[in-house]
């Protein structure tokens, strides 16, 4: 047995992996990326970074038929994109096994919406699994596989970020089946034309029933009694808070969190006066006990928006715990200070920045100075929404920064109080995210004579969530060499007439382009080429203030590189931190920053 | 159970040093877990990495006030997340300043006496260059490896569990120069360490 430290996400690989797991298909995105990191370093796993997540899990659906346990992996708004296949799926069922894990984001610290994934379990009529910690990570994979083929049906896994990116401990052997099923064709429960699709709902609905029986069974379901007089229900790292706020209270745990095991529930609640429910973002368990006709407490004290942590819970229960039980706040009790420590609000934020030298700096000075109105989607770049650059308008989802601009273009084209801006738009985007979801929208720009322009960031890599290779690098997730996509002739095989690659390091270039492209009346791509300088360090000598010429005009702070700060009276380069991308230089108008070597 | 919050910037290393924590403490037969947030906060902004070890964890977050260590690698961060510490706690601090980017545009003041403040909410506070004393070890960025030496001193985990969590963790050219900051770490809590309030 080993005994380790694992990640929610190197546990669900590894458990994927002993589990026999030979396909496993991804897009990358926080809090999820990992899985797909760690698996792709395990031996005889083919694992591929798709295009966008609908393409990763059609990917799943076609390997699981083909007889290979399979894992497909996402962000909670990735399933979004995968909604369409994820629908229709459970119809169609699996042939080996087939799991979806799908990371939600509980107070965003990577994301862009707190959606909760539970109801795409629900909709689909899709079992879910919810560990609580590494080990029922990797538990859980294995014990979803076997679902999966037992129920033929795909099955879901629910994370969430203290899942994913805690590391807690994890004790497994390290043996890994094999699993190969034959692979044969059955076009009526494969092929979804309306005669064939109208026999296998019907299959879908008996099956949940049958998996309702398998909730009640489960070892993942569980009631852990303690006091008689406080009882909640609870599951994923919830579970935790309540185990650390009310470590004296009654807990029925859930793993296997849908179909609810409904008589075990009942059989719970029959020993509470009223049942406490503690879960993140939706009211999602305390709405199906409700709709069991049980009395529970659940977001009327508990927050729906934001992340929970044991404070949150203990403060948000303990009062009406106080009331409920006569223990004072319900056995939690407040900490005591030494001295009061700040108010977060009262100190200075350090919010993330882009890097010094980062290569979209430049495009979004570029965008402001020709007054553009932005539409944007994803990734780093979006960052340049703060000031001084307040570089973007509007910013929805991967790929969005194209057909928003159609939009808006059309919107201005027939108005009279906004004709000023028509032509100015230009919706921007990443080199991975145009591939995700750009491209359509691309295509429909010029397929609508739509005469914006849309700058392709192409940094040569996911940079947000950690690095990844994406079609237009020329390696996969396997180490492979590989086609690098052309983002540029792409561009101009849907139509495009005109097709520019600027350096985002050279300011005037950038902006004479942007201003000749939003003047033009058509469709054109401007690709801004340079590497992350995260992913390539840029080899230059640092650059420096020569105090004595600068005249503290600021112009070169509106650049918001935070190698570049006021230091009394004049503007200074942290020399530490600069990686000698010149722009300040380029826009000193008395030619008081050089680089260091250069001149006195 | 001794919980440690580690505090800093972007970059500056907490998460590996929480990664060396951990891996001493599961060494020790404990059960452990970890808390550290990805994506967003890579790119410069604050980053809170949460460590804990005992008979039996459960949440992976510390709760407020009950942390038993507070590691500071840099005085701000050190101040936004005191909240965390125990009454009781011990700070171990950094004696650095990284101006964030609203600082640097004048757009507000960095708070001058956060030292002060996690002075007057810490049992004891532990002051150290660590970035200097890390340089002087080979490398400014083991910063980290110093502030755990300085932490070992307050935990009876052997110098050997410590050692081969540092070999397993940082990555192999990095080792030496971790292990050496990491004794420079110890020998200055050592050196300044008595009851009351050490260190400054």
């Amino acid at each position: 047995m080993k005994r380790v430290l694992l990640s929610g996400n190197e546990a669900v690989a590894m458990g994927a992996w002993c589990a026999g797991v030979r396909v496993a298909a991804a897009y990358p995105g926080t809090p999820s990326t990992e899985i797909l990191e760690e698996l792709s370093r395990l031996p005889g796993v083919y694992c591929e970074w798709s295009p966008n997540e609908k393409v990763a899990l059609e990917v799943g659906i076609g390997s699981c038929l083909g007889g290979a346990r399979t894992l497909v992996a996402m962000k909670h708004v990735g399933l979004n994109v995968a909604a369409d296949p994820w629908m229709t799926l459970p119809y169609i069922g699996v042939n080996a096994g087939l799991v979806l894990a799908v990371a939600d984001d509980p107070g965003m610290h990577s994301s862009q919406n707190e959606q909760d994934s539970r109801y795409y379990a629900r909709m689909a009529k899709v079992p879910m699994l919810e560990p609580a910690d590494s080990a029922e990570c990797f538990e859980m994979v294995g014990a979803a596989l076997e679902l999966s083929e037992r129920y033929d049906t795909p099955v879901m896994l629910r994370l969430e970020t203290r899942v994913s990116h805690s590391r807690t401990v994890v004790e497994y052997r390290e043996d890994r089946r094999g699993v190969d099923l034959t692979y044969e064709k059955d076009a009526v429960k494969r092929v979804m034309i309306p005669g064939h699709a109208r026999l296998r709902h019907p299959v879908v609905i008996e099956r949940l029933a049958r998996l309702q029986q398998e909730s009640e069974r489960s070892p993942f379901n569980r009631a852990e009694m303690r006091s008689t007089r406080i009882g909640i229900v609870s599951s994923g790292v919830c579970y935790q808070y309540v185990r650390e706020a009310f470590p004296e209270a009654s807990v029925y745990k859930l793993g296997f969190v849908y179909p609810l095991p409904e008589k075990a529930l009942r059989e719970f609640a029959s020993h509470f006066r009223r049942l406490y429910v503690v879960e993140e973002m939706e009211p999602w368990i305390e709405e199906n006990l409700k709709a069991m006709g049980l009395d529970v407490v659940g977001k009327a004290r508990v927050p729906r928006d934001g992340e929970l942590n044991p404070d949150v819970v203990a403060r948000s229960l303990c009062e009406l715990m106080e009331m409920d039980t006569g223990v004072k706040g319900g056995g939690w009790s407040p900490p005591l200070p030494r001295a009061k420590p700040p108010e977060e609000a009262s100190l200075p934020a350090r919010p993330p920045v882009m890097c010094p030298g980062c290569p979209h700096r430049g495009l979004f000075y570029a965008l402001r100075r020709n007054k553009a109105v932005v539409s944007s989607d994803i990734g780093c770049y979006t960052l340049s929404v703060l000031p001084p650059l307040s570089g973007i308008d509007c910013q929805v989802c991967m790929g969005a920064g194209v057909g928003m601009a159609l939009g808006l273009e059309k919107a201005f084209a027939s108005s009279e109080t906004n004709a000023d801006k028509a032509g100015k738009v230009v919706g921007v985007l990443g080199d991975s995210t145009f591939i995700h979801g750009g491209i359509t929208g691309l295509i429909d720009m010029v397929y609508n004579r739509t005469p914006s322009t849309i700058v392709i960031l192409d940094n040569r890599t996911t940079a947000m969530t950690g690095f990844q290779d994406h079609p237009g690098t020329g390696r996969t997730l396997m180490g492979e060499e590989t086609h690098a996509l052309d983002l540029a002739e792409l561009a101009r095989a849907v139509g495009v007439e005109s097709v520019r690659i600027v350096d985002p390091w050279d300011l005037a270039q950038t902006e004479a382009a942007i201003a000749e492209e939003m003047a033009a009346p058509r469709t054109s791509v401007i690709v801004s080429r340079r590497p992350c300088v995260l992913r390539e360090r840029h080899q230059g000598a640092p650059y420096r203030v020569d105090a004595g010429k600068c005249d503290a005009c600021k112009s070169c702070l509106r650049l918001g590189c935070p190698a570049l700060v006021m230091r009394g009276d004049s503007a200074a380069v942290d020399e530490d931190l600069c990686v000698g991308c010149s722009l300040c230089a380029q826009l000193c108008r008395r030619g008081a920053i050089e680089e260091v070597g250069e001149g006195a | 159970m001794p919980d440690a919050v580690l505090a800093g910037v972007g970059g500056q290393g907490n998460v590996l040093s929480a990664k060396v924590l951990a891996e001493t403490a599961l060494r020790m037969g404990y059960d452990v877990k970890t808390s550290e947030v990805h994506g967003m906060a890579q790119r410069g902004g604050s980053v809170i990495c949460m460590v804990r070890w005992g008979e039996r964890v459960h949440s992976p977050l510390v709760p407020e006030g009950r942390a038993a260590f507070l590691l500071a690698f840099e005085l701000l961060e050190g101040m936004r997340f005191l909240r965390y510490l125990s009454g009781e706690g011990t700070a171990i601090v950094n004696l650095y300043r990284l101006d964030p980017l609203p600082v640097l545009r004048g757009d507000a003041e960095y708070p001058q006496e956060a030292l002060q403040v996690i002075r007057a909410c810490a049992a004891r506070t532990l002051e150290m260059d660590a970035r200097a004393m890390a340089a002087e070890a080979g490398n400014p960025r083991a910063a980290g490896s110093v502030l755990l030496g300085a932490l070992s001193v307050h935990l009876d985990f052997p110098q050997d569990a410590w050692r081969e969590a540092i070999v397993s963790s940082v990555p192999s050219k990095a080792v030496e120069v971790n292990l050496r900051a990491f004794s420079a770490g110890a020998e200055y809590a050592t050196a300044v360490n008595r009851p009351g309030r050490g260190g400054g």
